[in-house]
């Protein structure tokens, strides 16, 4: 193993590792913390020696720590990466150790070392360890490549540089990153990334600010906010390492990527807390900051990133599994074997050889003996190569699919990625996939799409129509936006920094090259992430009506201000929608980013003059606007730098804050109104880039009676923002001409076309939660000192927080009112697959705000549970709120999934949806994305209780059972008892399907009673009927408990495929995990076994990939058990001609590398390259991904055939020598030598019936093979003319060439052996072609018929071009009818299977025992229609009541309506349901059907149609 | 690790026929259609070369005698009961008499038979060191564990050569004499005892050990004979180039017959008169009877067989070639006729598309 030199370099004691392990536990046990102290300090005298023991220990070392309370330095892991595995000495040792955890190996070696034994020796001992130790070589090997790779990814990632301050050259020199030390100062610049875990002690952003984006760790791409420690912040100066003696304390490193403490010592004693917010992570990039200087802290392994990281996972496949029940039968039929050979009786003959006494052995010790060496012989029916080659067959498979262009995704430069190399064939074979919605089947882009406000709809259509537009331009054309652009555009402020730039880019690329590390690929993918800014999201076009109100607005404001008035004039509406678009401007925590980012630099300076220089700066800027504004950003010439940052705590005080602001706004009033002005001009000039003079014309209010200037539509003005739909709410609003431009700590900057800048305190940021599903701003507003609270959030919640309206007054009817047509529009967009989002504010009086900052305060200040008590204020807020309107804001579909779905669900698999979105966006997202059709049937379940859980799920049951055909009811009462459904859950589900479509819907608190052990058996069979499952608003851990069941339960192949950290669970529980390499980041990746780019191809996925590795691996499967059979039969036949005394006619080298070396090349080759039908016939006829999931191909029945093929083939390649040399004098190794060449020559035939598409590599493969052996057996047998005894085969094979009976015999052998194969294939293949084989002709047929294809007008039908939507698309539909159109030609296609498979018809007698019993019990006599049973189940639920007193709230909600004025169609339909279930039944789907039926002319079918397309295009692929 | 690491600079594959599994290929479909021809013509070779071999088998003359001697069957019924109790008198003699009608064509071939006798046993067949048989000293000395328990002597002097193979030497002897005129005196047909092994076996396997002053004797001296032999190694033959370990009888008996029932060549029946066969006649075999097989209950037989080019008289070959051809043809007739009804339907089919 090579190892890097420099990593030699370091002289590491051998002990090193594990005494470093040791420490690291006994550290854990003994201490919590860790004491980091600069490097660039000498060390502190106290510990003097153990600062010597410690650099005696290892030279360059820079750093101390100790523990408090106990001497003895100790480790600190450094920066140096190392994944691997193995070092030189251990591999050997180590890596034998592992392999040993395959049972397997262990059996092959026991067999082996069984030689050794004199008595029972069948082989030559060393040769018989040949086999093994080869298998354990080419797998020592295989691992010592991967580790090798991973050194070298090591390497790479140890060698990329970082600034970290030179104590000898007292500045920042470049190093690489394994060199940088604990206690190290490292500078990093915007876009690098960070190379350890770094405490944030500087930063260039004035506010001591930093962000980063955490996609590599969390997942999320969304910036996150870093802030220096305390006590640093504040220096004026550059940072200075050299004067950092501070000490700082901080936990042990963990895991625990969300949680940081510690606390630092100045030399002062002053001690400052540290929290998460001042640690910069491993792994994450710098964004938005120019740069930052830190100390490390944790470095290496122990950085948070690594000790969350873990390796690819070792999954398990369905064939593997399989294959091992079979590696048992084979052993079961060498156990019979060697019971057969006890029953020999041995004579007395001169061939006996006695014993030592003379006697002979006694019978029993024989037989044990003559047993262990049949196995040995025998032991080639297990192949020792089996497992070695379905490795390699599995990482060329894998080779294939990550070089497959089809599934390269050019948008993000990124392919198929294939994290586990071993359950390929498992994609062959998926019956349920369950998918993640948001980021999976959407863009996870959001764009607005309408508002309401202040109960007035605004519906933008004019955005619609645009956004329509780009859903067609979409399809065939990229973002505009240059995607490399943006990182060079980003940083590059000076010449020294794009240099270092360029650098950078560099070395992410060489990642891309060479590193297979993830961290590095996550680097570049980063790089050239921009957060959500295509056009499309940016872009909107404003509503005109809204336009001309806000705009209205603005003027009257700045009227109002202008003249100092106080601007209550507004009418009630208008003032909402102002404050409606200031919410959404200010109200989140996007941070705004200028291309060319000039970078707090500037302001930096600005700073140092500490501003009053307020009004001067306004002056000179109206000197000289181009000037300034030229050079600088929004950012950098806004100069109010509060100077409340000089308190102690970075927390705004409120005293301070407010006396300051109002003492601000007394002495500058005038002077800032004009100053406001005259920066909105500026910044409109700055804004058109290269400044535009008329931007900034010299008298800024000249430009107040001037029509509303365009609206600064600033392409390069870029919003990031940590979530995609606060993004699109600025960009909305900046459409209105309500731009953000600046977002600092403490307080924000709105751009306004005549009100100019408008610059908000910001006083607190309740961020967002999960929990409360909203987040607040506090600001105080800057025209009327108010302290106002914006708040945003979803729907439910915030309209539960509105201020109590009393009916009395007129004003309180118009609230409610406004507040019931709000939520009937948000209804109506939830309807339209909108995610909304409601807007509220609230105007606090300062001493509520003065009580509220007190509370908030001490828990901000609390050290115990501080999160919990800053949630309880944050509710203690917002309260009462003020509603003002809510927005509508579109995920948008990704290219493709309703065609992937369509596709999918023709290939038989169910897809279920598994969203945290509420039930009607994902209903419509379901629609959008043909997940749920028009025509089609939608069983809805929302029960607010367990009972009426059971109840519904009876319920609709009893539905599903009584539309399904009729034949099966009279059957029914017969059951009577159970109630259970075990019997139900063993048919296949395809069988079980009804015809028409039906479709599930439910929510999350269904979904959790229904996934209780009572019920889950029910909703398993509920959900079976359906075509499709939603489940809403559901939990991650429900996600991966509901895929835990259908794979436990319904025995089948799951595939998970999700984009976000909340599907990682539910990726990791499923059979194949697939994550979406999006913008959601990395962390459903590393979770997954496959990462696609995008949803749309999972589609070739599945059904191209899946279908072939299945099919190859199952073939090849097959054949290596075939293979082994035959030639273990040819030695069994023999014993009977050999006194059973286990030995072999075929020489011992033959028997041992038969399966490794001869046999072994074409049958990888064909597993490898074969296809059975061709890429685009799969596509075109998803279909046949049903041959996968029945696993047609590996059954059984297929195997025993296959076994009892090999058992005729081997009677008739053992029985056409044997009796060709019947009277001869032949001995035995010239009869067994033709007996190996026959059976070589058969396998190789066997092996081309199977083959179906020979290339050039197969047939080199073959010739390769036969060639091998022969000149191995010439060679070998001319080799030692007294050695390799007992065989002794010296010129047997020279002496059989001579021969005319040997080819004789190798010519009628292998032929009469596989004629019975031949016939049946071909006659099967002529008679009853199996689909596949269908696909195949006709994919085959259509090629040379392509030059003359005009010949058959009918070719191309009308139809046939969209193969898709001329489809049925309904699975239980579909299969039939596929079925249906093969067999007028009398044709059974795979009748077989059809008769073992029960009925539909059966299954609905099944079903309906249980049902009719349970709902029997319930109401005796009533009709057990789904309308009938609602009084019913009313009663049954009041039974309940008094029995259990706790549960009357819960009973009552179930019967409560939705507490908000709901829409018209919501509630008669809860009406409907009862019990707060919903029955929603399209009867019209009946219709369709029927139609639909009516309009296809009999059995013609769409698929020849489309099979005619797949003609053409299959033509031009031939 | 993930393969992606060997992906290029841009993550973009390789668009090329090997990667994107587009190389160009033959692809058959298994059918009636490309079987067919398959069939009749592998059919028709087949029965050709049936006839042929079958032909040639036949003209292949065999002759064959059971001396086993069980009770009744002539004239080695007394070595045999002998035989019985192995304790078979130390030269029990019988005779096999035939004639022949005609000219037996030569070349003539002498093989002794024996069944149920399991030369393949895997103890037996293991139980010989070839390192002794080809002359090397030290192996003479110490022959290898396999040939256990004949190894040493009881007194512990190595057996030369070692081995169960070897101690069970075929040790009957045969002449064959022929009486031209009825009547008249029988003259000895010349056997030629020399060509009967492999020539490897006989030059380059086995070696005496070097002759120690010109005497085999001595050079095989500090070895003892294996328990069954009546004779030291270097005492099989007198002749000096087919005794010890190269003779001929010895080198035909170490190579190990396939089967229970094996034949082995005795010897070549091709000087003086009778190289062109046996003339007709009347012909004596004189046995001596010593190898016990009846304990085993197994037989000895005696044949006299020529040889065709293709080996010797098995008709089992061309048999097989001619029912495996008919039924290729067979198999090509019902391809046929699948093809010709498959036909229909495929246009069917086309019809329907």
């Amino acid at each position: 193993m090579e190892r890097d030199p420099a990593a030699g370099e370091d002289p590491a004691p051998p002990d090193r590792r594990p005494q470093g392990r040791r420490g690291r536990r006994r550290r854990r046990r003994e201490s919590r913390t860790r004491t980091v102290r600069s490097n660039l300090q000498p060390p502190p005298p106290a510990s003097a020696h153990e600062e010597g023991a410690a650099q005696g220990a290892r030279r360059r070392r820079r750093w101390w720590w100790w523990r408090p309370g106990r001497g003895g330095a100790q480790h600190l892991a450094d920066n140096r990466l190392k994944t691997t595995k193995y070092t030189l000495l251990s591999f050997v040792p180590k890596n034998l150790f592992e392999q040993f955890h395959r049972l397997a190996n262990v059996y092959f070696v026991l067999i082996a070392l069984l030689n050794f034994v004199p008595a029972v020796n069948a082989f030559q001992p060393g040769l018989a360890l040949a086999p093994v130790l080869f298998i354990l070589a080419v797998t020592a090997f295989k691992d010592l490549w991967e580790d090798y790779s991973r050194h070298r990814s090591d390497q790479e990632i140890n060698h990329l540089g970082c600034l970290v301050f030179s104590r000898e050259e007292k500045q920042y020199v470049n190093r690489f990153w394994r060199e940088i030390r604990v206690g190290d100062f490292v500078r990093l610049r915007c876009n690098e990334i960070i190379p350890a875990d770094v405490l944030l002690l500087s930063s260039s952003n004035p506010d001591g600010l930093c962000h980063i984006e955490t996609a590599n760790l969390d997942g999320e791409t969304n910036l996150k906010r870093r802030q220096v420690v305390r006590g640093f912040s504040e220096l004026v100066s550059e940072f200075d390492p050299l004067t950092f003696t501070s000490v700082i304390e901080c936990e042990r490193p963990n895991n625990d990527l969300s949680r940081f403490r510690g606390c630092i010592t100045h030399e002062n004693g002053k001690k400052a807390g540290l929290h998460k917010e001042n640690l910069l992570l491993r792994g994450c990039t710098v964004r938005n900051t120019e740069a930052v200087v830190g100390i490390v802290i944790y470095a290496g392994h122990e950085t948070k990133a690594l000790l969350n990281s873990s390796g690819p996972r070792y999954k398990r496949s369905m064939l593997e599994r399989q294959m091992n029940c079979d590696v048992l039968w084979c052993v079961l039929l060498l156990v019979w074997h060697g019971v057969w050979v006890r029953r020999y009786q041995e004579k007395k003959a001169l061939f006996d050889v006695p014993e030592a006494d003379g006697g002979s052995l006694s019978p029993v010790t024989a037989a044990v003996y003559s047993f262990l060496t049949m196995i040995i012989v025998l032991q080639v029916l297990i192949p020792v190569s089996l497992y070695v080659s379905i490795e390699i067959v599995k990482v060329c498979q894998v080779y294939f699919i990550n070089q497959d262009v089809d599934l390269y995704d050019e948008e993000t430069d990124s392919q198929l990625q294939c994290r586990a190399l071993n359950i390929t064939e498992d994609l062959g074979q998926i019956r349920y996939i369950f998918s993640d919605k948001t980021g999976t089947l959407t863009e996870n882009r959001m764009v607005f799409r309408r508002c309401t406000v202040s109960g007035m709809e605004y519906s933008h259509d004019a955005n619609a129509q645009r956004l329509a537009r780009y859903q067609e331009a979409d399809s065939d054309s990229e973002e505009p936006v240059p995607r490399g652009g943006s990182l060079s555009q980003r940083g590059s402020i000076g010449s020294h920094q794009s240099v270092r730039l360029v650098h950078r880019t560099q070395s992410t690329r060489s990642h891309r090259r060479t590193g297979s590390r993830a961290e590095a690929r996550r680097a570049s993918m980063l790089s050239k992430h921009t957060a959500f800014s295509s056009p499309m999201e940016t872009d909107i076009t404003p509503d005109p009506k809204l336009l001309e109100k806000v705009s209205e607005c603005d003027r009257c404001l700045a009227v109002a201000r202008h003249q100092q008035h106080p601007p209550a004039h507004l009418s009630p509406e208008l003032s909402d929608v102002f404050d409606f678009f200031i919410a959404l401007t200010i109200c989140n925590t996007v941070v705004v980013t200028a291309p060319d980012q000039p970078r707090q630099k500037v302001r930096v300076r600005f700073e140092q003059l500490k501003s009053p220089v307020k009004t001067l700066e306004g002056l000179l800027r109206r000197l000289s606007p181009s000037r300034l504004t030229g050079c600088g950003s929004a950012a950098s010439l806004f100069p109010a730098k509060s100077s409340s940052k000089s308190g102690s705590s970075f927390l705004p005080v409120l005293s301070a804050d407010s006396a300051l602001l109002g003492l601000e706004e007394k002495l500058s009033q005038p002077a800032q109104a004009q100053a406001v002005a005259s920066e909105g001009c500026g910044e409109d000039g700055w804004a058109s880039q290269p400044c535009a003079p008329e931007g900034c014309a010299p008298d800024p209010c000249a430009l107040e009676r001037a029509p509303p200037p365009p609206p600064p539509k600033d392409p390069e003005l870029r919003y990031e923002a940590e979530s995609p739909d606060e993004a699109a709410l600025v960009y909305a609003a900046r459409a209105y001409n309500c731009a953000l431009v600046q977002r600092l700590q403490d307080r924000v900057a709105v751009q306004l076309p005549h009100l100019g800048r408008l610059t908000f305190p910001l006083l607190h940021t309740l961020g967002f939660d999960s929990t409360r599903k909203r987040m607040s701003v506090v600001v105080r507003h800057p025209l009327t000192q108010e302290i106002q609270v914006y708040t945003k959030g979803a729907d439910s919640v915030v309209m539960d927080l509105l201020l109590p309206c009393s009916p009395d007054d007129a004003r309180g009817r118009h609230q409610k009112k406004i507040r019931s047509k709000t939520q009937n529009y948000l209804n109506l967009y939830a309807v339209e697959g909108l995610r909304t989002l409601c807007i509220a504010k609230r105007v606090l009086s300062k001493e509520e705000y003065a009580c509220w900052l007190q509370s908030h305060l001490e828990a901000e200040s609390a050290v115990d549970n501080r999160e919990e008590l800053l949630s309880q204020s944050a509710i203690r807020l917002e309260t009462n709120l003020h509603l003002l309107g809510a927005t509508g804001v579109e995920d948008r579909l990704q290219d493709g999934v309703p065609e992937t779905i369509a596709k999918l669900r023709q290939a038989g698999l169910q897809i279920w949806v598994l969203t945290g979105d509420k039930q009607e966006t994902a209903v419509n997202i379901a629609h959008a994305c043909k997940l749920l059709d028009q025509d089609e049937e939608v069983i809805t379940l929302n029960a607010d209780s367990q009972e009426a859980c059971a109840a519904l799920l009876d319920q609709c049951l009893a539905y599903v059972q009584a539309r399904t055909p009729p034949g099966a009811p009279e059957k029914t009462p017969a059951g009577g008892a159970g109630g259970r459904f075990y019997p139900l859950l063993r048919l296949p589900p395809e069988a079980a399907a009804p015809r028409p479509c039906l479709s599930l819907v439910i929510d999350g608190r269904s979904l959790a009673y229904a996934l209780e052990k009572s019920l889950e058996d029910k909703f398993l069979f509920l959900a079976k009927q359906c075509r499709s499952v939603l489940c809403c608003r559901s939990t991650p851990l429900q996600k991966s408990m509901v895929v835990k069941l259908v794979r436990s339960k319904l025995k089948a192949m799951t595939l998970a495929i999700g984009d976000g950290a909340n599907d990682v669970s539910m990726i990791q529980v499923a059979d194949v995990g697939v994550g979406i390499s999006g913008q959601e980041g990395m962390q459903a990746v590393m979770a997954s076994d496959f990462a696609v780019p995008r949803f749309r191809y999972l589609e070739r996925l599945l059904i191209v990939h899946g279908h072939w590795c299945y099919s190859r691996l199952a073939n090849m499967v097959l054949y290596f058990f075939y293979k082994n059979t035959m030639f273990v039969g040819l030695l069994f036949w023999f014993q009977f001609f050999c006194g059973f005394s286990a030995s072999a006619m075929i020489d011992q080298w033959y028997l041992i590398f038969f399966n490794l070396l001869f046999s072994s090349l074409p049958q990888l080759v064909t597993g490898v390259l074969d296809k059975d039908v061709p890429a685009e016939a799969l596509l075109a006829q998803p279909q046949l991904y049903r041959s996968g999931q029945n696993m047609e191909e590996y059954r059984p029945r297929t195997f025993w055939w296959n076994m009892a093929d090999a058992a005729f083939q081997s009677l008739v390649c053992f029985f056409i020598p044997y009796l060709a040399y019947y009277d001869s004098d032949a001995d035995v190794f010239t009869w067994g030598t033709p007996i190996t060449a026959i059976a070589l020559l058969t396998f190789l035939l066997h092996l081309g019936i199977e083959t179906k598409t020979w290339t050039w590599l197969n047939w080199t493969a073959c010739g390769f093979s036969a060639l091998l052996f022969f000149t191995v057996a010439f060679v070998y047998n001319s080799s030692c003319a007294t050695c390799y005894p007992p065989s002794n085969p010296y010129w047997t094979m020279q002496t059989l060439t001579g021969d005319p009976l040997f080819y004789l015999t190798c010519l009628i052998a292998p032929i009469t052996a596989l004629l019975p194969r031949l016939f049946f294939k071909a006659l099967q293949g002529s008679l009853f072609p199996t689909q596949l084989q269908r696909a195949r002709q006709l994919a085959k047929r259509s090629s040379p018929r392509k030059p003359r294809a005009p010949r058959d007008p009918r070719g191309p039908l009308p139809g046939a071009p969209s193969p898709d939507t001329s489809e049925p698309s309904c699975p239980g539909a579909s299969a039939p009818a596929s079925q249906d159109d093969a067999s007028p030609g009398s044709w059974p296609p795979g009748a077989p299977e059809a008769s073992e498979e029960p009925s539909p018809v059966d299954v609905s007698v099944d079903v309906s025992v249980p049902l009719r019993e349970a709902s029997g019990r319930r109401a005796p006599g009533r009709p057990s229609g789904p309308r009938a049973a609602v009084p019913e189940r009313r009663s049954g639920d009041s039974r309940a009541k008094p029995a259990r007193s706790g549960r009357t709230a819960s009973l009552s909600s179930v019967f409560s309506l939705p507490h908000f004025g709901s829409p018209g169609w919501i509630s008669s339909l809860s009406l409907v349901g009862g019990l707060g279930g919903v029955w929603q039944l399209s009867r019209s789907s009946l219709h369709g059907d029927k139609r639909e039926a009516e309009f296809l002319p009999g059995p013609p079918p769409p698929r020849d149609g489309d099979l005619c397309g797949l003609g053409q295009r299959a033509a031009d692929y031939f | 690790m993930t393969w992606s690491a060997t992906a290029r600079g841009a993550h973009q594959p390789d668009n090329t026929a090997f990667t994107q599994q587009r190389l160009p290929a033959w692809q058959p479909l298994l059918s009636a259609s490309i079987t067919l021809p398959l069939f009749f013509c592998a059919g028709l070779a087949f029965i050709g070369l049936g006839l042929g071999l079958y032909y040639s088998s036949n003209a292949i003359k065999e002759l064959g005698y059971d001396y086993t001697g069980n009770p009744g069957t002539g004239d080695c019924s007394l070595c045999g009961v002998a035989d019985q109790d192995r304790a078979p008198p130390p030269s029990c003699r019988c005779a096999w008499n035939f004639s022949l009608p005609e000219l037996f064509q030569g070349p003539v071939y002498l093989y002794y038979e024996l069944t149920k006798f399991y030369q393949n046993n895997r103890r037996y067949g293991v139980s010989r060191d070839d390192a002794q048989l080809s002359g090397l000293q030290s192996a003479l000395r110490h022959p290898v564990n396999e040939c256990f328990p004949y190894q040493f002597s009881a007194k512990g002097v190595p057996i030369a050569p070692c081995g169960a193979i070897a101690n069970s030497l075929f040790n009957d002897t045969f002449t064959l004499w022929h009486q031209r005129l009825p009547g008249g005196p029988y003259v000895e047909v010349p056997l030629d005892r020399t060509g009967i092994a492999w020539w490897t076996d006989y030059h380059i396997k086995f070696h005496n050990p070097p002759l120690v002053n010109g005497s085999l004797a001595l050079a095989f001296k500090g070895t003892t004979r294996p328990p069954n032999w009546p004779v030291p190694v270097y005492q099989l033959s007198p002749d000096p180039n087919n005794t010890g370990f190269i003779n001929q009888d010895f080198v035909v008996w170490m190579r190990t017959a396939a089967l229970p029932w094996f034949r082995k060549l005795y010897a070549r029946i091709r000087q003086g008169n009778y190289s062109a066969g046996l003339p007709r006649g009347n012909y004596r075999v004189n046995i001596t009877y010593n190898y016990p097989v009846r304990a085993f209950d197994g037989h000895k037989r005696i044949i006299l067989s020529n040889i065709s080019w293709m080996g010797g008289k098995n008709p089992f070959l061309g048999i097989a070639y001619l029912v495996v051809g008919s039924l290729c043809i067979l198999t090509g007739f019902v391809m046929l006729v699948v093809y010709i009804r498959y036909q229909d339907q495929n246009d069917e089919a086309e019809d329907q598309e």
